[in-house]
């Protein structure tokens, strides 16, 4: 099976601490850790878990600037065969749908009988699968967390639907879907793994090489645009309990006994 | 003059609750405009749905057939796209089932798409203004939406406050004629039910909740000694069923349990929508996170900055000792 991984270079969430800048429109970029966006690493170890099973090539591509292909290599050590670069002055400020048509572009340009991407990645958006189906006119399951392959015509996908329920469908392949966290464990890479990918070459494409529409792509053409970030004034919120942990624990307890905690 | 339609989901002929919750969010988006209700399905159900909404909205489109007796996000888009007047705005909830249908019914319908809005400022000309939070909530943005070419918005469920139900006196239309053809290449077989697990978390007066904060699975020992001290159980959120260090049945949150306990400790928890969205019952939530700037201090009661590896062996101490 021939599968594409759609990946994402993102800021961590669980290594930053997300500080606005001074001017306060928009996070403050100077020491941002970035990694691979989470729900693509299951996305990425279940392509490489299917090529195990029924043979194939799991390849991983990004849309993002030369640092982007850092996230590449590290699904590539993971055991993806092949990874690509889309990247082009022209694709800066594009919003969901400009994404979505430039991966479309290449989509088309090889020939995947199945197309992945995370459930979600740092804009919560959940809307880049959804909308690459749509345009390629394929089918589309989201928030996958099961995967069966089955005559090489159709496979059945689980979806998490709400309460920890499953609700399970049959999809003809080709087709796209978006995969949700838990679905596999994602193996883990080592720096020797890295090494070994360091000098693979990968591919650059841009605007004209992949030939997309340009009346879709960059920050002239997208409908949806990010004007600034903030933080939201949402009342008080908590009562922080300070002091010494055993002022703390105090104080706490206290609270807990007039709650029913205790 | 705007007109807005609102995709409403149900279940056994009941509407969810963002029903309730569309009427505010439509009249941020302009006051004047046009809401009229949508509802697919099939049979009695659909009739039941379609009629009680009448309540509520001035105009009900129902569309009928076998095809849609269970929603399926890709069945669904397609009568959505036939039924729909093209450059409208089209309102769903950011639920497992907006998230399936929506980014697609964009597409199809030429149109702009906002996820996830959790609170709408107003149109100035064609550009809708939307609040929306990025990086599981640690930050909130300002969207535009160029609408000129209608807009699909998936609403975050509970972000809009609910209207009563009133007496709208709507009719219902049907238009299940207009839906076209329904085939598809995804089809629906089975709803797998969760496990019941060995510990019921939704019985509990108390939880001990563990997130990413508890780093290896072996210190979810830590945890237990706390939930044993306050008779409490131990639940967690996503990461740590993800990682099966516990099993799904003591998830707290959209895609796991709905719990309702007195009291909720939350452990190394950030704090997520998903995650919140399962506590129910407005219990004393307390936070204790080495990050203070984890979104569960702005919904907790109380917040402690602190690890919790090394709180929880205190406060555990502590309370043998009472």
């Amino acid at each position: 099976m021939e599968i594409l991984v759609c990946v994402k270079r993102v800021p961590d969430t669980a290594e930053n601490e997300f500080e606005l800048n001074s001017a306060g429109n928009d996070l403050d970029r100077d020491d941002l850790v970035f990694s691979v966006n989470e729900w693509d690493n299951y996305a990425v170890e279940e392509a490489i878990q299917i090529v195990d099973n029924v043979g194939g090539s799991v390849t991983v591509v990004t849309v993002g600037d030369e640092e982007s292909e850092e996230v590449l290599r590290r699904e590539m050590a993971m055991g993806a065969n092949n990874g690509v670069l889309l990247s082009d002055d022209a694709f800066e400020g594009s919003d969901g749908r400009g994404i979505a048509a430039i991966l479309k572009s290449e989509i088309e340009k090889g020939s995947y009988d199945l197309i992945l991407t995370g459930a979600q990645a740092d804009e919560g958006a959940g809307q880049i699968g959804g909308m690459v189906a749509a345009m390629l006119d394929l089918p589309y399951a989201s928030l996958v967390n099961k995967i069966e392959v089955g005559d090489g015509k159709t496979i059945k996908v689980g979806r998490e639907i709400e309460g920890g329920n499953q609700e399970m469908n049959e999809i003809e392949l080709p087709c796209v879907l978006s995969i949700q966290t838990g679905i596999n464990e994602p193996r883990y890479v080592g720096i020797r793994g890295i090494r070994k990918v360091a000098s693979v070459e990968i591919p650059v494409r841009g605007a004209a090489a992949l030939g997309v529409d340009p009346g879709v792509i960059g920050k002239d053409k997208a409908k949806v645009k990010r004007v600034d970030y903030f933080v939201p004034d949402l009342g008080e919120g908590a009562e922080m309990l300070e002091g010494s942990t055993e002022e703390i624990i105090d104080t706490l307890i206290e609270k807990l006994k007039s709650k029913g905690g205790l | 003059m705007t007109q807005i339609f609102a995709y409403i989901p149900h279940h056994g002929g009941i509407a969810t609750d963002i029903a309730l919750e569309y009427p505010a969010a439509a009249k941020k988006i302009d006051a004047a405009a046009t809401l009229t209700a949508v509802v697919t399905g099939e049979g009695a159900d659909l009739d039941k749905v379609a009629d009680g909404l009448t309540a509520t909205y001035k105009e009900v489109i129902k569309i009928g057939n076998q095809a849609l007796a269970y929603p399926n996000g890709e069945v669904v888009r397609k009568a959505l796209v036939n039924v729909l007047d093209p450059g409208s705005i089209v309102l769903a909830p950011n639920d497992t089932f907006g998230m399936d249908l929506s980014p697609g019914l964009a597409i199809k319908m030429d149109s702009a798409y906002v996820a996830d809005a959790v609170d709408i400022e107003g149109m100035d000309g064609s550009l809708l203004k939307i609040v929306r939070q990025e990086l599981g909530g640690a930050v909130s943005t300002h969207v535009t939406c160029d609408t000129s070419k209608g807009a699909v918005i998936t609403l975050r469920p509970g972000a809009f406050a609910p209207i009563e139900t009133g007496a709208a006196g709507g009719t219902v239309v049907d238009k299940s004629s207009e839906a076209g053809d329904l085939t598809s290449k995804r089809r629906f077989i089975e709803i797998v039910e969760a496990e019941v697990g060995d510990v019921d978390i939704t019985k509990s007066d108390v939880l001990v909740s563990i997130g990413r904060g508890i780093e290896e699975e072996d210190n979810i020992e830590i945890a237990e000694e706390l939930a044993k001290a306050l008779k409490a159980v131990v639940s967690c959120s996503r990461p740590i069923v993800d990682a099966k260090w516990l099993e799904k049945s003591r998830q707290v949150g959209t895609s796991g349990q709905t719990v309702k306990p007195k009291v909720y400790m939350a452990m190394g928890i950030s704090g997520s929508f998903q995650h919140m969205g399962g506590i129910k019952g407005n219990p004393f939530i307390v936070a204790v996170n080495k990050n203070p700037k984890a979104p569960i201090f702005q919904v907790a009661d109380v917040g402690i900055v602190q690890d919790i590896l090394e709180f929880m062996p205190e406060l555990t101490e502590k309370v043998k000792s009472l």
